[in-house]
């Protein structure tokens, strides 16, 4: 997320903008609205309706997550806020636009660059981005028509968080337990038509540094006829570990090494999530149709205090078949108007005094 | 204003409008608003960040969550779920004898999002899963500073 502000709001009835409609944006008009009674708020928008991610990125087995469109709807409703849809910075108005008409302007137009790998075939097909899979069974506009087939028994996730965790959490569900979520019809049609029997989450680091959440993989471990699989030997000395941690990693990484342990009620099940650790993707392996078939990757290992410990490259070597891929190593912000001093390789804006 | 500056170079400007029409599915949960007659009501205090009491009243059954919201008090941010337990935004944190006092232990999905909170403690609890009884008459909970909700990544 960034944020700018041009603060001169010394004038009695400041006018503000906000691009972006996602929750910065309106967490933002309900400070400003709060604190500047006097004040107006316009927000605009680039896509025709609100609230960014929370429409188009919380997955759709999650509808209570977004019940905090309900605290922003009553912002909206407010009389000193404006929202205009269909207005993209950048394209239809201007930074200096704005700046001109307003007396602040608070950019949280959100991050939506997803990073690439940049290693060899990564253009290759049924490489995708997790951003436009989500997108994709969301309903996103640009993302209808992603070109990808489920016509495969195993499917790599490189990346392990949150993000990555729901496209394996959709890949994996029983199409039944999807179909009475508001899901978009077009990826249900494929996704009942899926082949996937094996999902891996690859990470570059260990079990101990896992960026998914406790609840997202507590909930992996009670999907119906899917059993999470660890490589045990990668879970050495996790357990010694674990004791000196702080109460959420611990918590978490009990849960790991519970699952890991053989468990009677999930052995005749279907289909499989593999965790795996220590690995670095180095090049997409493609047939002669240019369609992956699996992934090399480096073997890492671990080196530093167990509390920044970084992967670092072994000479070994494991290539991992995989009939689709899924990118989810982390978003960046664009710079959507040449007026934003914007550090390109952070991809974030460049803090000036007075300006946040 | 905003007419002044908006460059007309899509065809649709015509889509300038207010669009709050979400589509979520409802809730099957939902807040609970009970009012009641001033008999059964339980006094709770909050203790902001900065210091300053806040006592209201709820009705036993309600959740801290409730209390909050048939109270009308603004707590930046609190219980953006609505007492779904899927964020961590209604995180307080309790006395240690007021949170022995309370007949559950948290579950593990509780735990879960409390493991997401700002500012954890071992007394801290979620306040939607927090539920008023007679013997919890006059306690008072801190509101942590900042609200973290569940996801970053
Ligand atoms: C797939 C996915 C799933 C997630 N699931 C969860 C979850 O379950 N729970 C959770 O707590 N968090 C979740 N998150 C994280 C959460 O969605 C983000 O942290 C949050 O949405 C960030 O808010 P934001 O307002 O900064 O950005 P966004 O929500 O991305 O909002 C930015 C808005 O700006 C608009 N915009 C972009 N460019 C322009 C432009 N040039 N002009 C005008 N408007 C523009 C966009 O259309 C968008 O509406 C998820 C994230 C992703 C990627
Ligand atoms: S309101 Fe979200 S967990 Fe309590």
């Amino acid at each position: 997320m960034m944020k700018r502000v041009y603060s001169t709001i010394s004038q009695l009835k400041p006018n503000v903008c906000i691009v972006g409609s996602g929750p910065a944006g309106f967490y933002c008009a309900q400070q400003i609205l709060k604190l500047l009674p006097q004040s107006t708020v316009d927000i605009y928008e680039k896509l025709p309706v609100p609230f960014g991610l929370v429409r188009y990125g919380v997955a759709p087995d999650h509808p209570e997550v977004k019940n905090v469109i309900n605290t922003f709807t009553k912002t909206g409703d407010n009389p000193r806020v404006n929202f205009y849809g269909n207005i993209c910075l950048g394209q239809d108005i201007s930074l200096g636009d704005l700046t001109n008409a307003y007396h602040a302007v608070v950019l949280t137009y959100g991050a939506d660059n997803d990073k690439k790998l940049n290693i060899p075939g990564e253009d290759g097909k049924n490489i995708i981005s997790a951003r436009s899979f989500v997108g994709w069974y969301n309903g996103l506009p640009e993302d209808a028509s992603l070109d990808l087939s489920l016509d495969c028994e195993e499917a790599t996730i490189l990346g392990q968080g949150n993000v990555a965790m729901d496209v394996a959490r959709i890949l994996l569900s029983p199409v039944d337990q999807l179909k009475s979520t508001d899901i978009t019809e077009h990826s249900l049609e494929k996704l009942s038509t899926s082949r996937i029997k094996s999902v891996n989450l690859v990470g570059r680091r260990g079990a101990l540094q896992v960026a998914f959440t406790i609840k997202e993989f507590r909930e992996m471990t009670k999907l119906p006829h899917v059993q999470t699989v660890f490589r045990n030997e990668q879970l050495c000395g996790v357990h010694e570990a674990s004791a000196t941690l702080a109460r959420p990693r611990k918590r978490l990484t009990e849960l790991i090494l519970k699952t890991s342990n053989p468990d009677e009620s999930k052995s005749n099940c279907s289909k499989y999530f593999r965790p795996i650790f220590l690995r670095s993707p180095t090049e997409f392996k493609l047939n002669d149709n240019g369609a992956i078939t699996g992934i090399n990757f480096a073997v890492n290992r671990l080196e530093g205090p167990l509390d920044n410990q970084q992967a670092l490259v072994t000479e070994d070597t494991e290539l991992i078949p995989s009939g689709i891929a899924f990118r989810s190593i982390g978003y960046q912000s664009r710079c959507v108007d040449s007026d934003i001093p914007f550090n390109e390789k952070s991809c974030t804006v460049i803090p000036k005094e007075g300006e946040f | 204003m905003y007419r002044n500056i908006i460059k007309v170079s899509r065809g649709n400007v015509s889509h300038i409008r207010r669009i709050f029409s979400p589509s979520p599915p409802p809730s099957h949960f939902g807040l609970r608003r009970n009012y009641s007659n001033k008999t059964d009501q339980i006094k709770v205090t909050f203790k902001k960040h900065n210091g300053e009491l806040i006592t209201v009243s709820g009705k036993e059954g309600d959740s801290l969550l409730d209390v909050i919201v048939n109270n009308n008090l603004d707590f930046d941010g609190f219980g953006a779920c609505e007492g779904t337990l899927t964020c961590s935004t209604c995180h307080v944190i309790l006395k240690q004898e007021d949170y022995d006092k309370l007949p559950n232990r948290p579950t593990d999905e509780e735990l879960d999002m409390l493991d997401l909170a700002y500012d954890l403690t071992d007394t801290s609890r979620l306040g939607c899963q927090v539920v008023l009884s007679k013997d919890l008459e006059g306690l008072t909970v801190q509101v942590p500073a900042t609200v973290n909700d569940a996801r970053s990544s």
